[in-house]
């Protein structure tokens, strides 16, 4: 406030006189300066953000308060109850305990495997081009559709990866993929983590690409072996990279939704469900939109601290 | 730096010409590592590709007996393939994929490039706090919007529509071109526009004239990038579109050829073999750029 009234804010009024350089400026002087322009031309998105995601938003916080289901309009607020009943429900505590594996177990998976795809796939220069691309192919098909080559090759009675575990002799029998709770959790994490791993892989590679050439060569000089410099100097390299591609894994991994979905229905008897997938059950076929509200809800403070934590990340790099 | 390469003030000793007994075998161990961890990345990034395509190509007693000999192929036919497009609603779902993924991905470009341009270029107070929210919007999962965005859609009267999804999409395809292509912005030179202003162009028409043609590639890029998000979209799709006539590929085929316990195996292969093509193609072509856009965020924050 006291700056108030040593000088005006920039912005607050034109200066009386324009620098020469501007004086040619044509009509709508609004639009030369930054703000005005710069508030225009983001409005529309604004007009899209705030109305199609924070809206929305605030109506899954609403109506996770209140009974609201499909089709009713008559609504009333409930208080925390559906929480409530939520943390009471058996379904829902193996929910939050399921979305916590896949995610976890996924994630660092992806992490350890794009590690030693990036280093393998370092090393080698001959076709690199098709490795990077052949590599790459899980994560750019969409996944609603991958998922079915997963479906075929998880069938009980035709699946071809228990013939091949059986040839090598891992296998005895059948394998119940999909049929039983601990195997189908297995068969959802796999195909998360076949088509995230290359996208781990790919961006430490570029990661890589940036380790000083010369930091290496004296390492190799000074008798180092390759897992010293693995440990003590391509690691704490590349830590930074590792961060943020790993939290941007674990967002989108906590809001997958297709995998699981296509491949078990959250079933055997509801023992595969993520939240995103009880609450697709709950809030949409099931029409119980509180509750479902709910559901999806609790992802959200997980989702709110990763986001937080990225973005500190990246701010504090970008310094 | 000078402790860790103190040994090094002496050039590099070039390769010997004969590398000492263990050195050798050392390297041959380490070659025979790299290979065999590159062969084990590719049988298990591609078979699962490769099991979708011969199931696609294999008559349909073949396609049983995989429980003894899968491997074994009396026969290759198309029939599976003209049975999908003759027989079901495949072009109909590839049709509604494509309106979809090119209507939203254009409205998305007229919206996201002027806010990239604003968030990019212009400074202004609250500036920074617009880009965080825009990052995060563009982080918020569709699992997390799904049901109340439902309900919006109902009161719009746009349920089963493909305008619902061109509408929805925007929400994770605004942010997105935002963000790419703010950076984009950032890095250009501003002398150009500058020069221009100083001989009388107001600030649009420097925009509009002299830095957009120049960010023109990156719009490009990024409009086939949104391009595949759409066509990967699956939740939205799923959730608004309940008549198999109006949906995207994404859900049509899942939904139609899974009728009870009753699988089309080799249609649902190949359908998902054609439907995932435009997307793959636009990789790669746009593969390289679409890297060093990742990487580049990724790398240098």
């Amino acid at each position: 406030m006291a700056t108030h009234t040593i000088e005006p804010a920039a912005g607050v009024r034109p200066p009386p006189e324009r620098p020469a350089g501007r004086a040619r400026a044509p009509r709508g002087s609004l639009l030369e300066r930054e703000a005005p322009l710069g508030f225009l031309l983001v409005l529309p998105m604004a007009v899209v953000v705030l109305g199609l995601v924070g809206y929305p938003l605030l109506l899954t916080v609403w109506f996770s308060l209140t009974d609201k289901s499909l089709g009713s309009d008559a609504v009333s607020f409930v208080g925390l109850a559906n929480y409530v009943g939520l943390l009471d429900d058996p379904v829902f505590g193996r929910t939050l305990w399921n979305t916590f594996n896949y995610t976890v177990t996924a994630v660092v998976a992806k992490l350890v495997l794009g590690l030693v795809m990036a280093l393998a796939l370092h090393e080698v220069s001959r076709f690199r081009r098709f490795f990077r691309a052949a590599f790459l192919l899980p994560w750019v098909v969409p996944s609603s559709l991958s998922v079915l080559a997963w479906m075929w090759m998880f069938q009980a009675d035709f699946s071809v990866l228990t013939y091949l575990g059986r040839q090598i002799g891992l296998v005895d029998g059948n394998i119940p993929w999909l049929g039983e709770a601990g195997w189908a959790m297995a068969a959802v994490q796999t195909v998360n983590i076949w088509r995230g791993a290359p996208f781990f892989g790919i961006i430490i590679l570029a990661g890589l690409a940036t380790v000083p050439k010369d930091l290496i060569e004296a390492a190799i000089v000074d008798g180092t072996n390759a897992w010293q410099r693995l440990r003590y100097i391509i690691l704490p390299h590349l830590t930074p990279i590792l961060v943020v591609v790993t939290l941007f894994s674990f967002v989108q991994t906590l809001g997958d939704f297709q995998i699981v979905w296509i491949l078990t229905n959250g079933g055997p008897v509801n023992s595969t469900h993520l939240l995103s997938t009880l609450a697709f059950r709950t809030g949409i076929r099931g029409a119980d939109i509180a509750a479902g509200s709910a559901i999806s809800f609790f992802v959200f403070p997980a989702l709110a601290a990763i986001i937080a934590l990225q973005l500190t990340v990246m701010r504090r790099k970008a310094k | 730096m000078s402790a860790l390469s103190g040994r090094t003030s002496r050039p590099l000793p070039t390769r010997p010409a004969r590398m000492p007994g263990p050195v050798r075998r050392l390297r041959l161990t380490r070659r025979l590592l790299i290979t065999v961890t590159m062969a084990l990345f590719t049988v298990f990034t591609l078979f699962p590709f490769a099991w979708m395509a011969l199931t696609s190509l294999r008559t349909g007693s073949d396609l049983y007996r995989v429980a003894d000999r899968p491997f074994a192929v009396s026969g290759l036919t198309l029939e599976h393939f003209r049975a999908l497009l003759s027989e079901t609603q495949f072009l109909t779902w590839t049709l509604n994929s494509l309106i979809v993924a090119l209507s939203a991905s254009a409205i998305a470009l007229l919206i996201g490039v002027p806010a990239a341009y604003s968030l990019g270029r212009l400074r202004y107070r609250g500036g920074a706090v617009v880009g965080v929210i825009v990052f995060s919007t563009y982080l918020l999962p569709p699992a997390l919007l799904f049901i109340p965005m439902n309900i919006v859609i109902n009161r719009l009267h746009l349920a089963n529509t493909l305008g619902a999804l061109i509408l929805v999409y925007l929400t994770f395809l605004v942010p997105f071109i935002a963000w790419m292509l703010s950076s984009y912005f950032q890095s250009l030179p501003v002398e150009l526009a500058e020069a221009a202003r100083i001989d009388g162009a107001s600030r649009l028409q420097a925009m509009v004239l002299i830095d957009l043609p120049l960010v023109l590639p990156g719009v490009v890029s990024v409009f086939f990038f949104a391009f595949t998000l759409c066509w990967q979209e699956y939740l939205y799709a799923l959730t608004f579109v309940r008549s198999t006539d109006k949906q995207p590929v994404s859900v049509g085929l899942v939904n139609a050829l899974q009728v009870g316990d009753v699988f089309a195996w080799g249609q649902l292969m190949g359908g998902a073999l054609l439907g995932a093509l435009p997307v793959v193609v636009v990789f790669s072509f746009l593969m390289d750029y679409y890297l060093s856009g990742l990487t580049a965020g990724a790398v240098k924050g």
